[in-house]
């Protein structure tokens, strides 16, 4: 429920401690704050008599001054001491320890994250497969303009700016299944530029990585409805904006379909993978997504039913 | 006098305006100040009714009340309405009312240009709301960050309003703080020291000069996004070799300090406030002032605690974020002069009071917050996030409108001359203090639950829906706060106890006068022996004098034009300033393709023309030297020589313009000439209208209305003449010179 403060790596935990720590200095100043008002309000409630007519005295908030003071400069020590160690920017070249065991690329496009495995060659949209319990060196950048790639349980914020690498480290202690966001406005549909990062266990990941090889061709399929589909697909221009590897659709300029079938969420979270929603996804991606890259191609049943087949065929 | 003339001024009397017409027609600042207030006041209802929408919208999860577009226009408009047309004209307001009257003046320094000032005011809301008539109100947000909000990502006209009402709001605001400042300075009545104002005014002379150096920014910014929409610049665009980020510097250089523009007035009044209604002097006057200062002075050195997560590098985050710390210092300690000052005193729980003490509590969360911010890796969590909207806010509602609220129920009575309702006043008091921290607490757990600003609609993730719920549903109370408010005021001007002159028993001089003071504000003064005047006049026994001496009056005080042509020319500085930072980020990389200052510019011929803008200062103050000396002729002929010289260097200016262009080198060729023409164009605008100045006073000379009586405006015009060829001395070394390149 509160990802922030549930960390499930290295990096999150100890900016988590860092919270925790300064949330209870907060608390203690707001309590001592909040006291010495209301002690005052209590003592001066009665309007009656001619107070002291006390003008200050230098001595008291220069003494009233040191706490503040220490409190600054230590939160201030703490946190830097914090962005020195827990080395949120990676060298762009790591060596020894410092080296990523695995390096990805994630690219944000309005309103869309482009994955890239950079070793593999694999390539996804909206979801970003690593190995558990390994450093994942994740290069951010933009295709458009200013994105924030956020996983709050498991790494800090950081922007992905046009013209700019930035770098982070992904480091997920367990397998599991972390919500990402963008969090930096960028136009009509900042809401659902969702994506999640899937840990997965090594023998999963070696799995996962084998069935997404570049490597390997998906059968020909058999369903006439979906050969049908595949005709329209690139008859009504799909590929000039989406890649399916295998294919001769190869453009990055909307997300990869290639295992589309097998995502959980369409349109940055919009809605759920299901048939009937890519079929309305197809039949009119604005009516689902305002504003969105994807025009409304004005198919008709009968072609948005092939081309989900189609699609879905692609797991 | 002719019995002719006697009925005209009768009939100039008659025809003078009245009614609604003689508001608009009015100079007097307290008219001035009161039309500020209420422009404030309309705008908080327009744009609270912007985040009553916004908060439908968001009461539930994937709801359809509003589409994207919409609301994306919703919140861009309310933070800019919220903060360019309540923060800044309510306090202009209160500046403009009180400032004059505290510090015993009869009206501010420049009542006309104070009247200019208000009017740009409305006439750039216009020109900003406007923007919904043309069916794209600006949708990137109130930061504008580009490139979402350049031509590539955002055709509409939105944008363009968005840059002209900001830049029309912005001249508004810039004059309106140089009168302020002009004022302080010389207007104080004998005996007001710099060292004895009214802690608000003191405060509001750090607000005023900080408005004058942090605008600046804001307008070359803007002038670069001007640049980039209109005539296809690539300032901000990475595949034509601009930079995405520095939109984000020049506007946080701006944006940050427009903080403590707002945190300082809320300061200033609470500081006239509690001591008021706890019968004792402020405890630590010269630390509250004083710290007011050291903000002024470090606002600048903060601005990238707004840019941790872009990844700038350990180094400036480490020294942003300590910066941070530091002005927190400043900021936080003054609450425990506020505590001392209520401590022992004789506290009356007035509503303008208990809004004060609420400031303090509220204050206090929000800067605490804000410390968690300066804290690096904690901003890299949770900024962009609901937590850093709850942050803010309490810092912008539970702090400064709070202190409005306070100031409102406090002044009400001076300006009107009836009191508002007290308990009317307690009843809108709660309502905002429940409504308030209901729909901001819960905003602080959003923000640990993952939820991203400025997003339309969520999912319905665990948790989400109920807090959207209780922070949506706790925004009645405000609005039934703020009706109850408006029918205290409604009411009490109708109906409202009589004032008098002091109902309070306060302190300061804008008290020693009727409630409404008169057109001149005084009949007579108080003598002025230290920093409560009427304190002392009223309780001679208890006399401030007597036990506390502040440094007295020397009598000094500055020519007005001056102190404005000065203030001018410090924000025009910055403004080149910056630009000039444009110029040298862009030409630095040797390897641009297409012209460059070698390849395009000749050097020799620009400089024999500079040397005609130089002469020009000499010139000038030749014919200063002989309008004092009441040489008419002479001063014609000098003045005269003036503007010759630098119609011959805006030739030269033309004359090498037409070569660039024959050469097709065009403002939207590359990065060298976008920066160029950018830069060397304002200078040029900046010369014209220094000769059109010129030309004036010399036309009047002509018709010998000019005589040495006018030697300080026209020494202000030299001062303003003066400035624009030194910027030409540092425009000609970065760029004919390139003193800046490796």
């Amino acid at each position: 429920m509160f990802p922030v403060f549930q960390p499930e790596s290295p990096q999150a935990q100890a900016i988590y401690d860092l919270f925790v720590v300064v949330l209870l200095i907060s608390s203690a100043i707001f309590a001592i704050v909040s006291g010495l008002v209301a002690v005052a309000i209590w003592r001066g409630r009665k309007f009656a008599d001619m107070p002291k007519q006390d003008f200050g005295s230098h001595r008291a908030e220069l003494y009233w001054m040191i706490g503040p003071v220490i409190i600054v400069l230590w939160i201030a020590a703490i946190s830097a001491y914090l962005v020195l160690t827990i080395n949120a920017v990676p060298a762009v070249h790591p060596a020894g320890d410092d080296a990523p065991e695995y390096d990805l690329t994630v690219t944000g496009h309005q309103w869309w994250w482009e994955v890239r495995h950079n070793d593999s060659g694999i390539t996804g949209a909206n979801e970003i497969y690593i190995p558990a319990g390994k450093k994942v060196r994740v290069r951010v950048r933009s295709a458009d303009v200013i994105h924030s790639f956020w996983v709050p349980q498991l790494a800090r914020k950081i922007d992905a700016i046009p013209g700019r690498n930035n770098y982070v480290w992904l480091e997920a202690a367990e397998p599991g299944v972390y919500e990402g966001r963008c969090s930096e406005y960028c136009g009509t549909q900042h809401a659902w530029m969702n994506f999640e990062v899937y840990a997965l266990s090594e023998e999963d990941f070696a799995k996962w990585q084998d069935s997404n090889s570049p490597d390997r061709k998906s059968p020909p399929g058999t369903d006439p409805d979906a050969l049908a589909g595949e005709r329209l697909f690139f008859a009504h221009t799909c590929a000039n904006c989406h890649a399916i590897r295998g294919t001769s659709a190869t453009a990055s300029i909307g997300p990869d379909l290639t295992h589309l079938a097998s995502r959980k969420d369409l349109g940055g979270g919009v809605i759920a993978n299901s048939a009937e929603n890519l079929r309305r996804w197809l039949k009119n991606p604005q009516d689902v997504k305002p504003g969105s890259k994807m025009p409304n191609f004005n198919l008709n049943d009968e072609q948005v039913r092939q081309i989900a087949a189609y699609l879905e065929s692609l797991d | 006098m002719s019995t002719e003339a006697i009925s005209r001024r009768e009939d100039l009397a008659e025809k003078s305006p009245w009614g609604l017409l003689s508001w608009v027609a009015s100079v007097d600042h307290k008219r001035i100040g009161m039309l500020y207030i209420l422009l404030a006041v309309f705008f908080l209802v327009v744009g609270g009714m912007e985040a009553v929408l916004i908060r439908i919208q968001l009461a539930t999860p994937n709801n359809t009340f509003l589409s994207p577009q919409l609301f994306n226009q919703l919140f861009t408009m309310h933070g800019t309405t919220m903060v360019f047309l309540v923060g800044m004209p309510v306090f202009t307001g209160f500046s403009n009312y009180l400032v004059p009257l505290m510090i015993g003046a009869k009206d501010v320094a420049f009542p006309r240009l104070n009247a200019m000032s208000f009017w740009m005011l409305p006439f750039g809301a216009f020109l900003l709301y406007f923007s919904f008539f043309t069916g794209s109100a600006p949708d990137a947000g109130w930061f504008a960050y580009a490139p979402l909000s350049t031509k590539a990502y955002n055709l509409g006209p939105g944008i363009d309003y968005w840059i002209v009402g900001l830049i029309v709001m912005g001249i508004g605001s810039i004059a309106g703080a140089i009168n302020i400042i002009a004022t302080v300075l010389c207007l104080r009545a004998p005996g007001m020291s710099l060292q004895r104002v009214p802690l608000f005014v003191w405060i509001m002379l750090m607000q005023a000069m900080l408005i004058v150096i942090t605008l600046p920014p804001l307008n070359s910014a803007l002038a670069l996004l001007c640049v980039d929409r209109w005539l296809d610049a690539a300032f901000f665009e990475p595949t034509r070799g601009g930079s995405a980020l520095l939109w984000q510097h020049f506007f946080w250089i701006f944006g940050h300090p427009e903080v403590y523009v707002f945190a300082l007035p809320a300061f200033a009044m609470i500081s006239e406030v509690i001591p008021v209604f706890s019968r004792k002097p402020i405890y630590g006057y010269a630390f509250v002032a004083g710290s007011s200062t050291v903000i002024l002075l470090l606002s600048y050195g903060v601005w990238a605690h707004h840019m941790f997560a872009v990844g700038l590098g350990t180094t400036a985050n480490i020294f942003f974020s300590a910066m941070t710390m530091l002005i927190a210092l400043p900021t936080g300690v003054k609450i425990f002069n506020w505590t001392a000052t209520m401590w022992g005193g004789s506290i009356r729980l007035t509503a303008s009071m208990l809004f004060a003490i609420a400031f303090l509590i509220q204050f206090v969360i929000g800067g605490l917050t804000g410390i968690m911010f300066a804290a690096v890796p904690i901003d890299w969590q949770f900024t962009d996030t609901y937590f850093v909207v709850a942050h803010f806010h309490y810092v912008l509602i539970g702090g400064v409108i709070f202190a409005v609220f306070a100031a409102v129920y406090y002044w009400f009575p001076k300006m009107t001359g009836r009191m508002l309702d007290e308990r009317l006043g307690k009843w809108q008091f709660w309502l905002w203090v429940i409504g308030f921290n209901g729909t901001f607490m819960v905003q602080h757990f959003l923000g640990a639950m993952g939820m991203p600003r400025r997003v339309y609609t969520y999912a319905d993730n665990p948790g989400w829906a109920l807090l959207n719920g209780v922070s949506s549903f706790s925004v009645i109370f405000m609005v039934a706060g703020t009706m109850v408010l408006v029918w205290n005021v409604v009411w009490s001007l109708r109906a409202g106890a009589p004032a008098g002159d002091n109902p309070w028993d306060a302190f300061t001089l804008e008290w020693a006068t009727t409630s409404p003071p008169p057109e001149d504000n005084f009949k007579s003064l108080p003598e002025i022996k230290g920093r409560r005047p009427l304190w002392d006049k009223n309780h001679p026994d208890y006399a401030d004098w007597k036990s506390s001496q502040t440094p007295g009056d020397g009598g000094w005080r500055p020519s007005r034009s001056k102190a404005c042509a000065w203030s001018f020319i410090v924000s025009e500085a910055i403004f080149f300033l910056l630009l000039l930072v444009a110029y040298v980020v862009f030409n630095t990389d040797a390897d641009t393709d297409g012209p460059t200052a070698d390849s395009a510019l000749n050097v020799t011929r620009t400089a024999v023309f500079s040397a005609f803008l130089l002469a020009s200062s000499l010139t000038f103050w030749l014919a200063e030297r002989s309008l004092r000396a009441g040489k008419t002729p002479d001063f014609l002929r000098w003045l005269g020589a003036t503007i010759l010289l630098g119609v011959v260097f805006l030739s030269g200016q033309a004359w090498e313009y037409a070569g660039l262009l024959a050469q097709d080198v065009t403002v939207d060729r590359n990065l060298f000439a976008s920066t160029f023409f950018t830069v060397t164009g304002f200078h040029g605008l900046h010369v014209t209208a220094g000769l059109i100045a010129l030309a004036i006073m010399y036309a009047l000379g002509k018709n010998k209305h000019v005589t040495s009586a006018q030697a300080q405006p026209f020494g202000a015009i030299g001062v303003y003449w003066h400035f624009v060829d030194v910027v030409w001395i540092f425009v000609f070394a970065t760029i004919y010179l390139g003193v800046f390149r490796s």
